[in-house]
């Protein structure tokens, strides 16, 4: 890309396969995500690995002090952030499926996960 | 070609910063241009002044002014995650009634949009984390 490109949006694809708490990469992911909405990209959100409990229903977190974030995923529309994709392999291996999340997403299988990655731009790991 | 650089682990308990340093480093001498290195995560923490590793050991901050010195780099600090982690430049300490700061020299605080944006004008942008 050359600097004339400027306003050409890209494919940015944002990773995320961590649980949501135990540790910050996921609410800082979704901070990132909200961010980058203003710059009219092309954005997608991929969920891999413990990275599907982000999108689980029901998550209470009282007893750990920290704040429940969860609704935020139910925003993204708002900001036009759709497409949300969730990896097949990883929601069965953990008993859930599409119903338990909070918002709708695209199951996909780990090879089609794979083309969707070799498609972006830029993708940002978390 | 263009790199953007996110660093998103902080220095010395983890190696990505390390691996990004050296990866710069060889990009640079190698021709290519680094558009941005932006700190996220506890990778704000590699913009702390007041680290003091033992002598015998590199110094992963000094040698990040250093290098930015040298090569004029744009070395980014989010500024949400430097006030969770308590990093601040004098303005920011001024802004938020705080009697220290400890930005060290050739960072600089800004927004996430800025990690945007190197996504947007780099032509590659190498994340180094876990």
């Amino acid at each position: 890309m050359t600097e004339g490109n400027a306003g050409v949006a890209k494919k940015f694809l944002y990773v995320n396969r961590r649980a949501p708490y135990g540790s910050i990469y996921a609410l800082e992911s979704l901070e990132v995500v909200l961010i980058g909405a203003a710059f009219e990209q092309d954005v997608s959100l991929a969920f891999l690995g413990d990275g599907v409990y982000q999108l689980t229903k029901g998550q209470d977190t009282k007893g750990l002090e920290v704040k429940n974030f969860s609704p935020t995923f139910r925003a993204l529309e708002d900001y036009d952030v759709t497409k949300l994709y969730v990896e097949k392999e990883a929601l069965e291996a953990r008993g859930l499926r599409a119903a338990d999340l909070v918002v709708p997403v695209e199951v996909v299988g780990a090879e089609r996960m794979a083309e969707i990655m070799e498609a972006q731009d830029v993708i940002l790991s978390f | 070609m263009k790199f953007g650089i996110l660093v998103n682990e902080g220095p010395y308990t983890h190696e990505a910063s390390d691996t990004a340093f050296q990866f710069v480093k060889a990009a640079l001498a190698k021709g290519h241009e680094i558009y941005r290195v932006f700190f996220y995560h506890d990778g704000v923490n590699n913009g702390t002044r007041l680290t003091v590793p033992p002598q015998d050991d590199r110094n992963v901050v000094k040698r990040w002014s250093d290098l930015a010195a040298e090569h004029k780099l744009d070395l980014v600090v989010c500024i949400a995650a430097a006030q969770r982690r308590g990093l601040m430049d004098a303005a920011e300490a001024k802004r938020n009634g705080k009697d220290a700061d400890n930005l060290a020299p050739g960072f600089r605080i800004s927004g996430l949009g800025q990690l945007i944006e190197a996504g947007i004008q780099a032509d590659r942008l190498v994340v180094f984390g876990d």
